[in-house]
């Protein structure tokens, strides 16, 4: 049997958030993450959580996992757990809506920010903007990001200033942007990004490395906009 | 981004951000020449030391070390203050909080800058 320890806080009957302790037979298999949640829910049908394609595409089941940020669904036992023990608990930073549910109104808003779309005024070609296989290399590693918020929701100045900070997962889109051979408004973008919140509150700790589910490196993508900033502002 | 911070060293996250750097940089080297010229010399003597500090250069890239700290102290302190001193964190109080620890770390950094010119180059 596992021991699970889940945060449970439904604001309409507790005054407070707490811990539930419950037991879980796994068959001795390697369960991922979300498979156990299911077996609780089974027991347990008032503990609430997102999830939708069970294979790390959607970005839903984002979880602190024993302490690390990571998708329920791609995260196997033998992965997380130790002395038989698993911690469930919602993303951190973000205001709880209930149980393991956030409210990912800020990540979202931060997202919006950079504004995730092509911008471009040139006429519209007849049939599509082409791009060589070189530029459509520099998307890689950027287009990937499914928004799951488990790098943001690690990172100590998102949690200090999510108003302000863009963090890692707004960046690293930022920065898709910006290195798309197809959009022409790179100056317009970075003079949003050249104030001392947007981009500079990051100060490399890695943490968005070390959790991102699809192992995108967020940290790398603020260092190409620091130079790309360094290049037009100096 | 919304309210331009008026409080931050250079008003941009960039010239901040180079700031930081150019003068990490200065007391690196600073470090280095001093951590050098002690090592090459233990059994230092008063009057070595203060005709060290007599040349010019060794003024010149103290002052530089003295303005650097100065910058590079100005900027952390601005960053921890408006990580933790916020509304967001402590509530209304906070923005007068906040401001009064500016205006005591700049006045702390001109106390020390000052002060760090009239051993330089005071009689």
């Amino acid at each position: 049997m596992l021991n699970v320890s889940v945060y449970r806080y439904n604001p309409d009957v507790d005054s407070a958030p707490r811990m539930q302790d419950y037991q879980v037979d796994t068959g001795g298999k390697d369960l991922m993450v979300l498979d156990v949640m299911e077996l609780l829910k089974a027991q347990d049908p008032t503990l609430v959580f997102r999830r939708s394609c069970r294979e790390g595409v959607c970005g839903s089941d984002g979880l602190n996992i024993n302490g690390k940020n990571g998708l329920a669904c791609v995260t196997p036992l033998s992965e997380c757990v130790r002395n038989n023990r698993l911690v469930l608990r919602p993303l951190p930073g973000l205001p709880v809506i209930r149980d393991l549910v956030i409210d990912m109104g800020q990540f979202y808003a931060q997202y919006e920010k950079i504004q995730p779309w092509l911008i471009n005024d040139t006429p519209a070609p007849a049939i599509e903007r082409l791009q060589s296989p070189e530029e459509r290399e520099k998307l890689d590693g950027l287009y990937e990001c499914i928004l799951c918020a488990c790098c943001s929701t690690a990172c100590p100045s998102f949690w200090w200033n999510p108003d302000k900070f863009i963090g890692p997962a707004g960046l690293l889109q930022a920065y898709r942007f910006l290195a798309d051979s197809r959009d022409t408004a790179a100056e317009e973008r970075l003079a949003e990004l050249d104030d001392p919140f947007s981009v500079f509150r990051c100060h490399s700790i890695q943490n968005c490395v070390a959790v991102c589910p699809k192992e995108l490196n967020p940290t790398r993508a603020i260092g190409h906009i620091r130079t790309l900033l360094l290049r037009s502002g100096t | 981004m919304g309210v331009k911070p008026v409080t931050s060293l250079g008003r941009s996250g960039l010239s901040d951000w180079l700031i930081q750097r150019v003068s990490a940089v200065v007391i690196a080297v600073y470090v280095l020449v001093m951590v050098g010229y002690l090592a090459v010399h233990p059994d230092l003597s008063y009057l070595q030391w203060a005709a060290l500090h007599q040349q010019f250069w060794v003024r010149l890239l103290t002052l530089a070390t003295v303005l650097a700290i100065a910058a590079h102290a100005w900027i952390g302190v601005w960053a921890v203050l408006t990580d933790y001193v916020t509304v967001r964190l402590m509530g209304a109080k906070a923005t007068v909080l906040r401001i009064a620890l500016e205006l005591a770390t700049i006045a702390l950094i001109l106390a020390y800058v000052v002060w760090a010119i009239e051993i330089l180059w005071g009689a």
